[in-house]
């Protein structure tokens, strides 16, 4: 064995980092903190300490249990609407020659709108009397209108982010099937695999690193979904579809830094933790333990 | 098992062929006997790979059929074909077991599970991977899943030929040994048909019963070992084969006599005629290094050269002497030595080819 040598100095080497990290990530963050355990009437006068009774209330409060809860149930199903036509639609492109590029140009094209953008879009597309796709739905003799209808108003919101973010999985998934080489979908042929069995075994695999940080980052994006559906419901019917970071909003709008300061810690905690247990249980499934 | 036939087979990978030049694999008839071992050798890109995929289907010929046992296949799918092929890069399925994966063609062909269990152990003992069939295909090393590639074409009991495109690439030099004889014990075994395609002219010669000789799409000699060695058909198997390859020289015909400038090599009378009858464009006389005489005093029908170079390998010497223009290896025996730059080289008819455009002249 050989002795590590020991200079002090190598901490400055490192000291860079601790200031980004500490601007960008940990100041900001103490602020919140700060704000959290102190009722503040006036930003121009001092607040008073008054402990976790912000977190008290926010924890208990009904209101934002539904948004929690609501919230849960979009990015559950975000995913199982996005993953598998993600996945499909990566499986039916083509893998060489001209229409590859024009495959991709299009499917990147949602992604780089602005998301109130998308918003504004879908708001008007989805109209009921002048929206092209909500005043022909209604012609068909369907009754369709997500400004009134809970169930219409959360269609739209799913379509609306299947339409904006399904190309992230697409993409993702395509980059993992083209790392296959030939040589194994010609040894399945030979193997007499089924194409069930191609997927399965040649497929899935090669594309379940990539599937993982797709999931992940639907997963957070879609928990803070914020400008679309601000823009296109605005938290309505009622609040049909105020998630955790409209409601966030709206207690900026109410002046309500306290109750706005916890909750954004519980929020930010919860995506850490959600975040964390998607990880570990698919790094765990990918080692096959 | 099964004896393959290729009947007026040509393959083009542009979907409308103008010349000779844009076929891969050009015209050709061949037969691959029942139960032999067989090496496709060539350099990267001489049409041995299409052919191998011909064969097990993978790829459909522009022009021609294969026949299995006299039965024409030319369109059934790879699945149909009980044909076994490994590839160059191990194909492994990596979430399966090894079990799994020598299991997986029989599975995919609905086979019982109890004659599953009794194929498996048996192919994984014969390739001695007994101890890994619960370990994951991750983490194997190349050569282990190289096996493995082999035993999912061995566990089909009717499989009728068995298929290799460059098994052997990415296996460490010293295993390769062990598995190229691990393929000769299985070939003994059970007499399967074996085409092995490769580029590395020690293994085509000490795998197969016959070697096939690739060249720009056209097999331009098939015999065996001692034949490719002995009697090159074509210029481009004798320099393809041996190393150095052969040397082949310029000459011209004068009465019963090859000439190239001061050497002159009496020929056989038949050769002779048969050359003058093909009205070549270009005549070449060939002969490998090992036969070439090389001595320090003037013998008759023997030329002077310098010696430039000697490389001695150890058991043999590697003698490069300039004659003329040309450049000649001469393979000497490591009593023999040389001992100053001056040299006659010295060409034994029996072992001169006379060769016209590229092609051997026979009597």
């Amino acid at each position: 064995m050989v002795d590590k040598p020991i200079n002090q100095k190598a901490w400055l080497l490192v000291l860079p980092v601790f200031v980004i990290v500490a601007f960008s990530a940990i100041i900001p963050l103490m602020a919140v903190v700060n704000y959290s355990v102190q009722d503040i009437f006036n930003m121009s006068q001092p607040g008073f300490f008054v402990g976790t009774e912000w977190y008290r209330e926010i924890l208990q409060n009904d209101r934002l249990q539904d948004a929690f809860l609501r919230q849960l149930l979009f990015s559950f199903v975000i995913l199982l609407v996005q993953v598998p036509l993600g996945i499909a639609v990566a499986l039916a492109m083509p893998t060489r020659g001209f229409w590859v590029s024009l495959c991709l140009v299009l499917l990147a094209m949602p992604m780089l709108i602005p998301f109130n953008v998308v918003g504004t879009i879908w708001q008007i597309f989805a109209r009921e009397d002048i929206g092209l796709l909500g005043r022909w739905v209604n012609e068909l003799g369907i009754d369709y209108n997500y400004t009134a209808d809970t169930f219409d108003a959360w269609l739209t919101v799913v379509v609306m982010d299947v339409w904006h973010w399904t190309s992230l999985i697409v993409l993702l998934c395509y980059a993992g099937l083209v790392s296959i080489p030939d040589a194994y979908y010609q040894a399945a042929k030979i193997d007499g695999a089924s194409r069930w069995a191609v997927f399965r075994y040649i497929q899935l695999p090669k594309m379940q690193n990539v599937l993982m940080i797709g999931i992940l980052l639907r997963f957070m994006d879609s928990f803070m979904i914020f400008a679309e559906p601000f823009v296109l419901t605005g938290g309505g019917p009622g609040n049909a579809t105020t998630f955790l970071s409209i409601y966030l909003a709206n207690l900026l709008q109410a002046s309500e830094f306290g109750p706005m300061s916890a909750f954004s810690i519980v929020y930010f905690l919860i995506i850490l933790l959600f975040s964390w247990l998607f990880y570990t249980v698919l790094t765990r499934m990918g080692k096959g333990t | 098992m099964a004896r393959i036939e290729l009947h007026e087979l040509a393959h083009s990978y542009k979907p409308r062929p103008q010349g000779q030049e844009d076929y891969a694999l050009k015209r050709m008839h061949h037969v691959w006997e029942d139960g032999k071992a067989y090496a496709l050798l060539g350099p990267s890109g001489c049409g041995k790979s299409t052919m191998l995929n011909i064969i097990s289907g993978l790829l459909a010929p522009s022009e021609g059929q294969v026949l299995f046992d006299g039965e024409d296949v030319t369109r059934r799918r790879p699945e149909q074909r009980n044909i076994a092929q490994v590839f160059q890069f191990p194909v492994i399925y990596d979430t399966m077991t090894v079990y799994d994966n020598l299991a997986f063609p029989l599975r995919n062909r609905r086979v019982a599970e109890s004659e599953v269990h009794a194929r498996v152990t048996e192919v994984a003992e014969m390739l001695e991977v007994g101890d890994l069939l619960r370990r994951r295909g991750v983490g194997l090393t190349a050569d282990q899943k190289q096996k493995i590639s082999m035993g999912r074409g061995l566990v089909r009991a009717d499989v009728a030929a068995i298929l290799l495109d460059e098994p052997l690439t990415v296996i460490d030099p010293h295993l390769k040994f062990l598995i190229r004889r691990k393929l000769k014990q299985i070939h003994e075994r059970y007499n399967h048909t074996m085409v092995y395609v490769t580029h590395d002219q020690v293994e085509a010669l000490t795998f197969a019963d016959e070697v096939v000789v690739f060249h720009e799409g056209v097999a331009v000699q098939m015999g065996s070992p001692q034949d490719l060695f002995e009697a090159p058909a074509h210029t481009f198997v004798g320099y393809f084969i041996g190393s150095p390859g052969m040397n082949v020289l310029p000459c011209e015909l004068e009465g019963g006599h090859a000439v190239a400038g001061d050497l002159r090599v009496p020929l056989d009378n038949a050769v002779i005629g048969a050359a003058r009858q093909r009205q070549a464009q270009k005549l070449e006389l060939g002969i490998r290094p090992e036969f070439v005489q090389l001595s320090h005093k003037p013998a008759p029908g023997a030329v002077a050269g310098r010696v430039q170079q000697v490389d001695d390998l150890g058991n043999f010497a590697i003698v490069a002497v300039q004659v003329g223009e040309q450049r000649l290896f001469v393979k000497i025996p490591e009593h023999q030595t040389v001992h100053s730059e001056a040299v006659y080289l010295g060409f034994p008819p029996h072992w001169t080819r006379l060769y016209a455009d590229d092609w051997l002249v026979q009597a």
